[in-house]
């Protein structure tokens, strides 16, 4: 696994990491703010590949917001546009009951 | 004056359609992009796939995917039979060589200041096969981390 890369990338943001490790007693958890696919170097976000988008498609079928997922903003970008053509073709549902 | 562009096309062809209209289609396809001197570069049948939901009453259907190379307007000629085309129950035409591009100048660019940052430690330029980065402190604490991680 490349973790190494991750943690260069999150080099910036220790600061909100001081901020999340402080509620965590109070029902909250940190949540690990990496962008996958920056840490896999990932740079085109194929539509076709299912597997790759799931991960980031809740239940009810909804995109998982970038605070949640902690995508980068590019990344959270392709990967709405990859979604949008996935749903398209049947592949993703654009809603499940 | 047209530019030639790469674009990929994908279709889903109701379940019912048998494989050979499916090869008609495809030879049909093929037609048009000569028809327009495009080329067309890879093919590629998924076969049957459940649809992640209901596309005119239809359940199933096969997938396939084209690369083609040529014009818009050659890309507009194939929208508009396919879109004519009953069997076809939906089609997606992407144009992937910007994407491409980018993608290549990103991996590009990577690969070199990784180069850059490795002569700088007195490394060959090129990490050796195998070879496992020295990041031991870091490893320590993202795996750290991943223990807190409670979703």
């Amino acid at each position: 696994m490349s973790e190494e890369r991750g943690s260069r990338g999150r080099g910036g943001k220790s600061a909100d990491k001081g901020k999340g490790e402080q509620p965590r007693r109070g029902g909250f958890f940190r949540r690990r703010r990496v962008c996958k696919f920056c840490v896999d170097k990932i740079d085109y976000i194929n539509y076709k590949d299912v597997r790759l988008l799931m991960p980031f498609i809740p239940e009810r079928g909804k995109i998982q917001p970038r605070r949640i997922s902690g995508t980068c903003a590019a990344h959270q970008r392709k990967l709405q546009t990859a979604i949008a053509r996935a749903r398209q073709l049947a592949l993703i549902p654009y809603v499940t009951e | 004056m047209s530019q030639t562009r790469q674009y990929e096309l994908v279709y889903i062809v109701g379940a019912e359609t048998g494989e050979q209209e499916i090869a008609d289609l495809h030879t049909q396809v093929e037609q048009i992009v000569q028809r327009f001197n495009g080329t067309l570069d890879k093919t590629e049948n998924w076969g049957r796939r459940k649809l992640a939901y209901e596309i005119s009453h239809h359940r199933e259907g096969t997938y396939v995917v084209e690369t083609i190379s040529g014009s818009g307007e050659l890309m507009k000629e194939i929208d508009r039979r396919l879109r004519v085309t009953d069997t076809v129950i939906r089609h997606l035409i992407v144009r992937i060589d910007e994407d491409l591009r980018v993608a290549g100048r990103r991996r590009e660019d990577r690969r070199s200041s990784q180069a850059r940052r490795r002569v700088a430690r007195g490394l060959p330029p090129e990490p050796a096969a195998g070879e496992r980065r020295d990041h031991g402190d870091l490893e320590e604490e993202d795996r750290g981390e991943g223990v807190e991680v409670q979703r």
